[in-house]
């Protein structure tokens, strides 16, 4: 039986907020008549900060106290105190509460450029009814991703070019008339999904002179249609992670892919950077999961015929979609697999004596392909953090077992505090096997001298997640500037990998001036049968920098350079963009290069997807 | 101590400390049972000796070498890891800390009846102690005694650094209980010849690399290889270098520091057996008893030792630019795979750049100075009517000014009066040279009482010793002054001042010399204005940019730099000449060159033609020999059991007439990799 979601789905973003304004009649109502003022619901600043991550509502900062707290009411961790952040946070870069570096509170409208709009396609654009905007928080909203450099910019109230105006296609056929019309007058587009990027792929080349347009995604939200027999979902590429996951689990499904930005990100991103999903071990990641794709290129549509479940009709179409970063179409509609909602959950953590025992244990769980839904292990550093995040405890009694749990670990155990680290562990499926599964994998933790501690460390792990990058903004009000970078490497040179470049950001932290000694920490994300995803953080005060940006794009390259050089990946997930576009040649060899440039040259021969990614 | 007295003591700002004058004035027990608790490295555990080498034997590469040679040989893999633990037995070190402390005890009283004092640089010690808690740590001192073999144990125990793992030789393994105790003492022993042995590579190897990855202690080697007999820095050997590097290019460990250390000797207790051995008399095998025998050395005065802790080189830093490591990423870590050429050549290159700072880090001895204007004078001179002490006095002060100019290190006491200093290394070196009536006369070895006449070869024999010696103890200063001296040569021989003839010329000895002095390879263009600039320093050349033109005042530089490579040029011409008459010989082994070249060297000195010993010495045939293979003039024949070597002595003979200046030398082999 098919089910169709009917047209009118609540507003995409951002459910109890967003769902206040709208309700149904997006497309009728919006297209028709509101096409050069879009309303709120096209505005998502409303709702999101302009110049930092997530929501308005929801942010860290420290209290007349001196504590921590999160403000908001969305997060399991919104409204509580965090009594030992500020320790932490002071004692780990150095920084002080006292020093302070506020952002630009408003967006100064008169620092974005005038648009240079090219008047032909404005026109034609009216008369086909899809909605737009020149506004200059429009423009300047989709002009960036969540680079570090890029929100710093922001904060500093510093615009660099930005698009010149902002479409809204409600469906595919909008955006086949939005490509025509692009190529008709040599427009630049650059689809715009979730904005969540972190490879400065929806910076606006400095060097376009034509006239460019963001073409976002966010009206095309709806699931077309559930295939329960096929267990498929047909849906339209603008829709967001949580949406998607809730819309589905309302019919009892799930697509099961959860990547850390899913509050924000969108299906066609996912599916044009090769996205991974935390859960990935039994949902697999985007390219496992997608059975049908349809793109609008400037030579048409491409998309394939049937929806087999796997086909020898040479090299697989998919595969020049999937990473292509937006340099050769738009992501429509995607037909993806779905899978009843499991009927339980349970969280993990394990303790290590050290993080060499934590990556052997890892290794021996993939080789035994028992990794439960999601496995990640973090190293000494994060350890800490993550307890700088505990929230303040209720009751004595909580505090008396917490020091209990401390002691037995350290002192009995003989775990060395400053080595020691944790895995976090999410079980799903039936409880039954959940439990089976649960006691098979703190088994060969034990062979590695795990102990287990406990599902609250495990929840905990995964929380911090999602804060994280909220965490980010916070620094950055004192002085604290951070970013994560990842990689993909086999199992003989994890360890390899996680201490070189964790070293190697220490050293060059040092030889650029840096003041302070940094943060340089690393988890193992995702683990494979032929090796692991590796995930680093890292983090310094800036004091006494002048050009702090510069210092850390200096130390990022070199930490980059480091991990290709041990035999790292250049992206396991976050792509390519324009940020590690110099190394392609060398990741996929130069004739890769000229394959990728040859199916660009016959794809978009004018380059009509502009945006200059990946190659 | 005043500015001034520093600079001419030319030991710059270091801070030197006498380790010898606390075990002067406390007990050496106490010394021996002092609480050692050095910083561990990176906090990290420590790796006994026995974790160490099941580590070795569990490892993945370790059992694919063997299966391979179980398949090769058609043995059994059971067998061929036997065969493989039994190397890992006579090879492994077995650090004991009780064994250290009876070492030190003994070593206290050993080294404290042979020298008058130890320097060694505190802040060298200080930034070395920083350093193992960091990175692994290779500490590669040079190599001129067997003394050098604990000092360096001996000095990081006193100051409560980890004591290294040292590698040694095996004879010194077989020595009864010594051996022992050195293989407690951290000593890890080699064969000398490994050559094909694919099983003892593989353990040897991963031996090595294990100690670099754990980190847990420093690994101390020769990269010389072995004990220079001339006290010339010898070209480096690279086996174990690579072995060392090798973690670091597999990104194994995230940095590995170098530590060249520097140890100068005012007198090496085995002066007279090196110059014996260098004349052909076999060295006497390393054995307990002969140690025992040899305790008489332990009667005379030795001096004072140095030893000179050099700044950590990071080889991260070294290799930038220099190496791709990814060159790794394709293949399972543990394959065993052969270095890619750019590894080998960076490996050449940080080897070489080691041993050029061991030679700028040696101090330079009032005696060393002096050997080089000694070694000037006609032996008969030397030996028959002396030299005037008040010119020699004149002379060395002079040179000691030169070699300051240049930026040397010297070693010049400062407390005494000049005139003390250089008596007192007359008499410490009695058994070179004597001085009688304000003359110094060359010492020459007593006539056994029974005989009473010997044969002019005897003759020449007995003086070669003393003077090879004079020659050893010159060439501690070579390294100062071989750039200009080479630069000093080229305008003698070309008689040319213009700047790029010149450079044709330095770049030529330099590769006709290579196996004498070490250069850092593809540094020729620094060497080269290194040597202009420190000949304009003393005023002896003009410098400009097309010219380097000899001033008319200070020509004596000139003369003396001139000299002071003379007996090298005299001897490898001596030697051109000998392999160029034979009239048939074509072919002819080691054994036959060396007996040629001494017979027809030993005729040349009798009848007054040569003027320099030192083409009698082995090491210099050998170079010989090596530097003709390497241009190209001389081949290997690879057909017997014994090495033969076959000679174009058309290629010879060009390179003869290229060295006395008749045609102008053209390159001889292409430019090194620009990137060296």
């Amino acid at each position: 039986m098919t089910i169709c979601i009917p047209l009118g789905v609540p507003v995409p973003h951002f459910g109890n907020l967003g769902a206040k304004s709208f309700t149904n009649n997006l497309s009728g109502h919006f297209c028709t008549q509101h096409y050069e003022s879009p309303c709120l619901s096209f505005n998502r600043h409303e709702v999101m900060k302009w110049n930092g991550w997530g929501y308005s509502d929801s942010r860290f900062l420290f209290n007349k106290k001196g504590q921590a707290e999160f403000t908001g009411k969305r997060y399991k961790l919104s409204g509580m105190i965090l009594p030992a952040l500020k320790d932490w946070f002071e004692g780990t870069f150095g920084a002080s509460l006292q020093h302070k570096s506020p952002a630009t509170p408003l967006l100064n409208t008169s620092a974005v450029q005038a648009p240079t709009l090219n008047q032909d396609f404005v026109e034609e654009l009216k008369s086909i009814g899809v909605p737009f905007s020149h506004e200059a928080e429009d423009r300047a909203f989709r002009g960036h991703g969540h680079c570090l450099h890029e929100i710093f910019a922001l904060r500093e109230g510093k615009i660099g070019r930005v698009p010149d105006m902002v479409v809204w296609p409600n469906c595919h056929n909008d955006v086949e008339k939005i490509v025509a019309l692009a190529c008709k007058h040599n427009v630049c587009l650059i689809p715009y999904g979730g904005g969540t990027s972190v490879s400065s792929a929806l910076e606006c080349p400095p060097e376009e002179t034509r006239s460019i347009v963001s073409l976002d995604t966010s009206q095309m939200n709806r699931i077309l249609w559930i295939d329960e027999k096929n267990l498929t979902a047909h849906v339209e590429a603008g829709i967001i992670g949580q949406d998607l996951e809730r819309l589905l689990n309302e019919s009892g499904y799930c697509t099961g892919h959860e990547p850390d930005s899913m509050e924000f990100s969108s299906l066609g991103g996912w599916v044009s950077t090769r996205a991974s999903g935390m859960k990935k071990n039994i949902y697999g990641n985007i390219e496992d999961l997608v059975v049908h794709i349809k793109m609008v290129t400037p030579q048409g549509v491409i998309e394939k015929s049937c929806q087999g479940p796997r086909m020898s009709t040479g090299p697989d179409i998919h595969h020049f979609i999937l990473g292509s970063e937006g340099t050769l179409g738009v992501v429509t509609e995607v037909t993806m697999k779905i899978r009843p909602v499991p009927e339980y959950q349970k969280y993990g953590s394990v303790v290590f004596p050290n993080f060499e025992q934590g990556v052997a244990c890892l290794r021996e769980v993939a080789k035994q392909r028992c990794a439960p839904a999601s496995i990640r292990l973090m190293d000494n550093e994060q350890f800490m953090f993550g307890h700088a995040l505990k929230p303040q405890v209720s009751s004595i009694f909580t505090s008396f077992l917490d020091g209990l749990k401390k002691f037995y670990i350290t002192k009995f155990k003989g775990f060395d505090p400053s080595r020691l680290c944790v895995a976090t562990l999410l079980f799903e499926g039936n409880r039954e096997k959940v439990l089976q599964h649960e006691k098979q994998v703190y088994d060969i933790a034990a062979k590695f001298g795990g102990l287990a501690a406990g599902e609250d460390n495990g929840q905990r792990g995964y929380m911090l997640t999602f804060v994280i990058a909220y965490l980010r903004d916070l620094g950055m009000d004192y002085y604290v500037i951070a970013e994560s970078f990842e990689t993909s490497v086999p199992w003989d040179r994890v360890l390899d990998v996680c201490r070189n470049v964790k070293a190697r950001v220490v050293r060059e932290c040092k030889d650029k001036g840096v003041q302070f000694s940094p943060l340089s920490s690393c988890r193992v994300t995702q683990t494979y049968d032929a090796g692991a995803c590796v995930y680093f953080y890292f983090a310094f005060n800036y004091r006494g920098l002048s050009d702090p940006v510069h210092v850390y794009e200096q130390v990022e390259h070199a930490a980059r350079e480091e991990i290709l050089a041990n035999g790292g990946s250049l992206s396991h997930h976050h792509g390519v963009g324009k940020l590690r576009k110099e190394w392609m040649r060398e990741t996929v060899s130069e004739v890769g290069v000229g394959m990728l440039q040859s199916v660009k040259d016959y794809v978009d021969p004018k380059n009509i997807f502009g945006n200059r990614n990946l190659l | 101590m005043k500015a001034s007295d520093r600079d001419l003591r030319g030991m710059k700002d270091d801070e030197f400390v006498d380790i010898l004058e606390e075990r002067r004035c406390s007990s050496d027990l106490g010394h021996a049972f002092r609480t050692f608790n050095p910083q561990p490295y990176k906090g990290g555990p420590p790796c006994s000796a026995a974790d160490l080498n099941k580590a070795l034997l569990d490892s993945h590469f370790l059992h694919r070498v063997v299966k391979e040679v179980a398949m090769e040989t058609g043995s059994s893999q059971e067998k061929v890891m036997e065969e493989a633990g039994e190397i890992l037995v006579e090879m492994s070190h077995n650090l004991h800390l009780p064994f250290i402390r009876l070492m030190g005890y003994t070593f206290s009283k050993v080294i404290k009846r042979l020298f008058t004092s130890i320097f060694v640089n505190m802040d060298g010690l200080n930034t070395l102690q920083q350093a193992v808690q960091e990175n692994p740590v290779i500490l590669m001192p040079n190599h001129r005694s067997y003394v050098d073999f604990l000092i360096i144990s001996y000095i990081l125990f006193t100051y409560d650094i980890p004591v290294p793992v040292i590698a040694a030789g095996v004879p010194l393994a077989e020595m009864k209980i010594v051996g022992e105790i050195l293989r407690r003492s951290g000593a890890f022993f080699i064969r000398r010849s490994i050559g094909s042995d694919k099983l003892y590579w593989a353990v040897l190897s991963e031996y090595v690399r294990g100690i670099v990855r754990h980190g847990f202690a420093p690994v101390e080697f020769y990269v010389e290889g072995l004990r220079s007999r001339t006290l010339k820095s010898l070209t480096p050997k690279l086996g174990m270098m690579q072995m060392v590097l090798e973690p670091y290019f597999k990104g194994e460990v995230f940095d590995i520091t170098l530590v060249p250390i520097s140890i100068s000797y005012d007198r090496v207790l085995e002066e007279s057996l090196l110059a014996r051995e260098l004349l052909g008399v076999p060295k006497p095998k390393e054995s307990t008893a002969g140690l025992l025998k040899a305790s008489r050395v332990l009667q005379e005065d030795y001096g004072s030792m140095q030893v000179n802790f050099g700044q950590p080189l990071s080889v991260r830093k070294l290799c930038e630019g220099k190496i791709n490591r990814s060159y790794y990423n394709l293949v399972p870590r543990d394959l065993p795979m052969k270095p890619s050429a750019e590894a080998l050549a960076c490996v050449s290159w940080l080897a070489h750049v080691v041993v050029g700072l061991q030679e700028r880090g040696s101090l330079i001895s009032p005696w060393s100075l002096m050997a080089c204007l000694l070694i000037q004078e006609p032996t008969t001179v030397l030996a028959e009517q002396g030299l005037l002490w008040d010119d020699l006095t004149e002379k060395t002060l002079w040179l000691r000014k030169m070699v300051l100019d240049f930026g040397a290190r010297l070693n010049w006491p400062g407390e005494a009066p000049n005139s003390a200093v250089m008596s007192s290394a007359i008499s410490l070196h009695r058994s070179i040279v004597y001085l009688k009536a304000g003359r110094v006369y060359l010492t020459q070895e007593e006539v056994p009482l029974r005989r009473h006449r010997i044969s002019p070869e005897e003759g020449v024999f007995r003086t070669a010793v003393p003077v090879l010696m004079l020659a050893a103890y010159r060439n501690q200063s070579l390294h100062a002054l071989v750039r200009p001296a080479m630069l000093a040569m080229s305008i003698c021989i070309t008689r040319s001042t213009q700047r790029d003839e010149l450079f044709r010329f330095f770049c030529f000895l330099q590769e006709v010399f290579a196996n004498e002095f070490i250069f850092i390879p593809g540094n020729l263009s620094q060497d080269f204005e290194e040597a202009c600039l420190c000949l304009n320093s003393c005023g002896a050349v003009y410098i400009s940019e097309q010219e380097v033109r000899v001033s008319e005042q200070s020509s004596e530089v000139i003369t003396f730099l001139q000299k002071l490579l003379q007996p090298f040029i005299d001897s490898y011409q001596l030697i051109f000449r000998c392999v160029c008459e034979e009239e048939q010989v074509q072919v002819f082994t080691e054994k036959q060159f060396l007996a040629a070249v001494r017979a027809l060297a030993l005729k040349l000195i009798l009848s007054g033609e040569l003027h320099t010993y030192e083409t009698l010495s082995s090491d210099t045939q050998k170079n010989v020999l090596s530097a003709l293979c390497r241009l190209e003039a001389v081949a290997k024949l690879r057909t017997s059991e014994i090495n033969e070597f076959k000679v174009n002595k058309a290629a010879v003979r060009r390179i003869t007439d290229a060295l006395c200046g008749k045609i102008p030398p053209q390159m001889l082999q292409a430019p090194p990799d620009a990137r060296l």
